[in-house]
């Protein structure tokens, strides 16, 4: 029985369609990431997930129950972070972990093992109002308040939205260690190098799914040759390879621009680097490259976007 | 960048501080920024961007040191450096509830600008940015990419010399992230000085030059290619973290 199952679930907020079609399915145990930016539908997915939100048509199970018959025995089971930070400012660490075990009529003994990792993290701050703790701090928090009450099922909107680098890191460590002891995570994240933490992911745009599977699967259906292409200056690197005659696209990725070609050529690094060179570039380098997730949603992107009812 | 002409900075800091009771939030640091050099201000959460940055806006005053924006002095001079300077964050950039050309008009008359001016100035920008048949559409419908074009491009209204941006890109696809870092370029090529903030590792290859804060202090400052030299890696990513995580006060 798969832990999270929805089927052609749509929601529209009045004209606005925030959900479109989605039809997904999310094993028990599965570490699955919901990947797309701010409008993709990520939080509606989530909302109608926990129940907080009805859809408009379509069904969805969580657990083995529906979203809308069942939904008393959902709040049970599963562990909802939404993206905005959503615990009680003016308690402290320790209150509001008190407070979400009393609610759902367990206590912090009972379930420690499950927090003990993150919430040691805490402990210094046990007696700080949460409202007074910073970015990851608080995120912190928010998950051991989520788990707590040992859900089968947690669901992450965002929760490392505006955190810095090495926060994300220790985050997703800690949602290794957790689907390690069998929980199911739905995870959202607009970082596309996230994606590749997940077991398998669904790329989002504007309310539909582009593309459910696997990171390195995704990876693979990348279906242009692709290069990294390195020269001593970026912003010129990249006008001149968007002018170049066989380029489909091309995208700056950190220190390298990433170039697609329309066609497979044997002699493309040559005749690139001559091209380069010809137009004042130093120090080009040009590499064959895999794609990365990132270069597979911009294509998805761009094939979505130039679709007639884009 | 070329500084073989040695131009004056647009920003100077020489051991700029600010505590907070016991708690020093930006801990004596000392850069300068050239003249359309694109500027990455990192540091994890809670490092003192936020403090830092604030101050060189004139929001903030500092306990100690000097620093100049623009020419202005931070310490004597806040408002004539709001005057000088664009500031657009992820959180807050345009009003929701008004058309394109109400924000542009709104903000072009909070810098003064003339209403010709203003008239002028809307249509190359939104002609710019391929928003003409949007002049009259409410910002908040507008998705989320087009409205942080726009956001930048606002804050470029009154031709400051120097431009603040924190945090961008946050939450913006993937494409449109790179087509508002062409907008950077681009600025940054008219002679505009760009100092912003990211967390986006990728995001910090692009800029000229990155410094990373870590409990208040300026821990390395350099180009991408330097830092990576200095630490001995290949991505920005692992100099941030091999710094970030060194850090006392990282919360």
């Amino acid at each position: 029985m798969p832990a999270v199952e929805l089927h052609s679930i749509s929601k529209a907020y009045g004209a606005t369609p925030a959900v479109r079609e989605v039809s997904l399915s999310v094993e028990a145990g599965e570490l699955f990431g919901l990947i797309g930016p701010d409008g993709a539908g990520k939080t509606t997915l989530f909302r109608i997930l926990a129940t907080l939100l009805l859809a408009d048509s379509g069904s969805a199970t969580v657990a083995g129950h529906d979203v809308v018959r069942d939904f008393r025995a959902i709040r049970n089971v599963v562990g909802y972070m939404p993206g905005r930070f959503s615990l009680y400012q003016d308690l402290t660490v320790q209150e509001n972990l008190e407070f979400f075990a009393a609610v759902f009529r367990t206590t912090v003994q009972e379930n420690y093992e499950l927090v003990r990792d993150i919430y040691e993290q805490l402990a210094p701050f046990r007696n700080r109002r949460a409202g007074a703790l910073s970015g990851g701090m608080k995120q912190k928090l928010a998950l051991c308040c989520a788990l707590i009450h040992k859900p089968e099922v947690l669901l992450l909107d965002e929760p490392t939205t505006g955190v810095d680098a090495v926060s994300r890191q220790e985050f997703w460590h800690m949602l290794s260690t957790l689907k390690a002891r069998g929980i199911t995570i739905v995870v959202s994240t607009p970082y596309m190098d996230e994606a590749a933490r997940c077991e398998r992911v669904a790329l989002l745009q504007t309310g539909q799914v582009l593309r459910v599977d696997t990171p390195a699967a995704l990876r693979a259906t990348y279906p242009w040759p692709l290069y990294a292409v390195r020269a001593a200056r970026m912003h010129p690197l990249l006008q001149d390879l968007r002018a170049y005659p066989a380029a489909h696209s091309c995208y700056a990725f950190g220190e390298a621009a990433h170039l697609s070609l329309a066609q497979p050529d044997a002699a493309a690094e040559a005749q690139l680097t001559a091209y380069l060179s010809s137009k004042g570039h130093r120090d080009v380098v040009v590499t064959p490259v895999p794609a990365t997730i990132e270069d597979t949603f911009m294509d998805l992107l761009q094939t979505h976007q130039s679709a007639p009812t884009a | 960048m070329s500084t073989t002409t040695a131009p004056e900075p647009v920003i100077r800091c020489e051991k700029l501080t600010k505590r907070f009771g016991a708690f020093t939030a930006v801990d004596a640091i000392s850069f300068a920024v050239a003249p359309g050099e694109i500027f990455g201000f990192l540091g994890a959460n809670g490092a003192g961007k936020t403090t830092a940055m604030r101050m060189l806006c004139g929001l903030l005053g500092p306990t100690e040191g000097r620093a100049s924006v623009a020419g202005f002095d931070v310490f004597t001079q806040p408002e004539r450096i709001k005057q000088h300077i664009g500031y657009m964050s992820q959180k807050f950039s345009l009003y929701e509830d008004l058309t394109v050309a109400e924000n542009i008009r709104f903000y072009g008359g909070v810098y003064g600008l003339a209403t010709a001016a203003i008239r002028g100035k809307t249509d190359a920008l939104l002609q710019r940015l391929g928003l003409q048949g949007e002049r009259n559409t409410l910002v908040g419908s507008l998705p989320l990419g087009w409205k942080q074009k726009l956001a930048f491009s606002v804050a470029l209204l009154h031709d400051p010399a120097v431009v603040f941006l924190d945090e961008p890109t946050g939450g913006v696809d993937p494409i449109t992230r790179r087509q508002f870092w062409d907008l950077i370029y681009e600025a940054a090529a008219r002679g505009v000085t760009l100092f912003i903030t990211t967390h986006y590792m990728d995001e910090a290859e692009y800029c000229d030059r990155v410094s990373i804060m870590v409990d208040g202090k300026i821990e390395a400052l350099d180009t991408p290619a330097g830092l990576k030299q200095q630490f001995g890696v290949d991505t920005m990513d692992e100099v941030f973290l091999h710094l970030a995580r060194g850090a006392k006060n990282a919360e």
